[in-house]
């Protein structure tokens, strides 16, 4: 169910577009900064909402991939995997984030807290390597720097 | 030299806001064309500047607004959208400009939307700028309070509403039929062209997509005419440019200089020179999607022409530096990881193709490759060339990749002699482990 927040937030948009479908995405958006996340339950909600079937929303959902279709740890570390960082050494950080959290791309930590996603240009190559975790950049990274990093996320 | 994107972005400090911003001259291009100036004489202002699209294809600007339709008959509403949505691997001019600056894209944005006559403008930024985000959100309240959005501007009977929409990732939305599919709602597939945007685009109705850093210019072009705009430029390119370099050199950056400077400048006074131990071997010239130059090409000037003739493309003015120590394979197969991945899937070759030339460059950059290996890349970059997909997307992925065979050609045909990557810093590249 749509929580009423929820759908005065969705209206605002609807009215914002030429039909209800033309907002879906911005939807999709609202339920996943509710839940963490876009569950099947949740994408059905959105999906009468807006006037649209489950099939063809989850058509657009699956195709952006900064919508979760799967359950996220309660942090996701993006980290960077393009050119620049690539040159710039990104892949010590990789395995060094492997290693410290026991986990690889697309997996969460036993204990919910970080999801590890690969992905493409932060566009700060200029200080690369970067990743990013929620909202905050870290740029010029270096692997000594990680513990400290990921202490600040609980 | 004058630096009119940058003069007043102070790197780490807030940008100016709306007061600010109007005590050094901020909004004054709408108060004059909004007075004095048609949406036509508008329109050939920019045309004769000879500002070309900064997104990369370098399109004149000007010329581009006047296929919009005009006059009582022309659809409404009509749209303008400004493209933040910086996803080009390799560049990170724009975040400098949106961070920097909004309210310089917002007055751009304002006198672009009155050229066509448009009632309704997006910025379509990426998800991963937050700050920008953030200001240009401040900044778009700030220019609805003072009156330079909204209805009936300044009193001219000129009406723009402005929206920020924020992106959830996907390369494709940077292309601007693709962009105007997600800010509809819909999976970020490019449309067919024609119809072109200019005469149906957002909800069917004529827009007009410009990347950030070509509105940027636009107020600067009102104020000072379009004379003193190509005498900014030091060849025939007109303006100034947002240039940066990353990878191994000492300083790496985001610079405004003239159009036109050398590369051999950019690389050695303003980047500072390869870092120690590291040796030039190559570069792309403005993105991902360009073709290498090599040191023969670098004393040719950073602007359009040049770089095509030297067969690659000026694409976003952003540099990328390969250097000795960095497998070529492994640097091509990054890319051509990065293109597959982010292939909308719509049409066959570049759906199909991009994943098969991304397991030749993974079987090779494992010692496991084959002398035939090479005829079937080679073979990849003739039929994901141009005209033989739906968009630019797997031709702009060919671009690193034959030139790379060109230029590079016996560093491939090592790692098939040799068994083994000869960079031992560069294990093999296993994007998904």
């Amino acid at each position: 169910m749509l929580t009423t927040e929820e759908k005065y937030q969705i209206d605002h948009e609807i009215s914002l577009v030429p039909t209800p479908k033309n907002a879906c995405i911005e939807a999709l958006k609202i339920v996943q900064h509710s839940h963490g996340w876009v569950s099947d339950e949740s994408l059905k909600d959105v999906a009468d909402y807006v006037g649209m079937s489950t099939a063809e929303l989850d058509s657009v959902a699956t195709f952006y991939n900064l919508i979760f279709r799967r359950p996220v740890g309660r942090h996701v570390i993006l980290l960077c995997d393009s050119i620049s960082c690539y040159v710039m050494g990104y892949e010590d950080i990789r395995n060094k984030l492997f290693e410290k959290l026991s986990i690889k791309y697309g997996q969460t930590t036993a204990d919910g807290r970080f999801t590890l996603l690969p992905n493409c240009c932060l566009g700060t190559c200029d200080c690369a390597p970067a990743l990013m975790i929620d909202n905050d950049l870290y740029r010029n990274l270096t692997v000594e720097q990680l513990d400290e990093i990921l202490m600040k996320y609980t | 030299m004058e630096k009119p994107l940058t003069q007043h972005i102070v790197p780490g400090r807030k940008p100016l806001n709306l007061q600010e911003y109007e005590k050094v001259g901020g909004y004054q291009s709408v108060r004059k064309v909004l007075k004095e100036m048609t949406p036509q004489e508008v329109q050939t202002l920019v045309k004769d500047s000879n500002l070309r699209g900064r997104g990369g294809a370098g399109f004149n600007t000007g010329l581009k607004w006047s296929f919009v339709p005009m006059g009582d008959d022309a659809a409404t509403p009509k749209y303008l959208v400004a493209n933040a949505d910086e996803m080009e691997p390799g560049t990170f001019k724009d975040r400098v400009l949106l961070e920097g600056n909004p309210h310089q894209l917002i007055e751009g944005m304002i006198v672009s939307a009155y050229a066509i006559q448009a009632s309704i403008s997006y910025v379509f930024m990426r998800w991963a700028y937050k700050l920008a985000a953030k200001e240009i959100t401040q900044a778009i309240h700030e220019a609805y309070d003072a009156g330079y959005l909204g209805k009936n501007i300044l009193g001219s009977g000129f009406d723009l509403e402005m929206h920020l929409h924020t992106g959830v990732g996907r390369y494709m939305c940077g292309e601007e039929t693709a962009l105007l599919n997600a800010l509809e709602g819909k999976r970020a597939n490019p449309r067919a062209k024609p119809p072109f945007p200019q005469v149906s685009g957002l909800f069917g109705k004529p827009t007009i997509v410009n990347n950030v850093e070509t509105l940027c210019n636009i107020p600067h072009i009102i104020n000072k005419g379009a004379e003193w705009f190509k005498k900014l430029g030091l060849t025939e390119d007109a303006g100034t440019k947002l240039y940066g370099v990353s990878g191994r050199v000492k300083t790496p950056g985001c610079w405004e200089l003239p159009m036109g400077t050398t590369i051999r400048e950019l690389l050695e006074v303003h980047a500072g020179g390869m870092q120690d131990g590291y040796l030039f071997k190559g570069l792309l010239p403005g993105g991902a999607s360009t073709d290498f130059l090599v040191e023969e090409h670098l004393d040719l000037p950073m602007d359009y022409p040049s770089i095509q003739n030297a067969g690659s493309r000026m694409g976003t003015g952003t540099m990328i530096i390969l250097d000795d120590q960095t497998c070529p394979v492994g640097f091509v197969h990054n890319l051509q990881h990065f293109f597959a991945q982010e292939s909308c899937g719509f049409c066959t070759p570049c759906r199909e193709g991009l994943p098969w030339v991304e397991k030749i460059l993974l079987a090779l950059d494992r010692g496991e490759g084959k002398p035939e290996h090479l005829l079937t890349l080679d073979f990849h970059t003739k039929y994901l060339g141009p005209g033989n997909t739906f968009c630019a997307l797997a031709p702009g992925a060919m671009e690193p990749l034959q030139s790379a065979l060109k230029y590079f050609r016996e560093d491939f045909e090592r790692h098939i002699h040799e068994h083994h990557c000869p960079w031992s810093k560069t294990t093999a590249w296993q994007p998904s482990t």
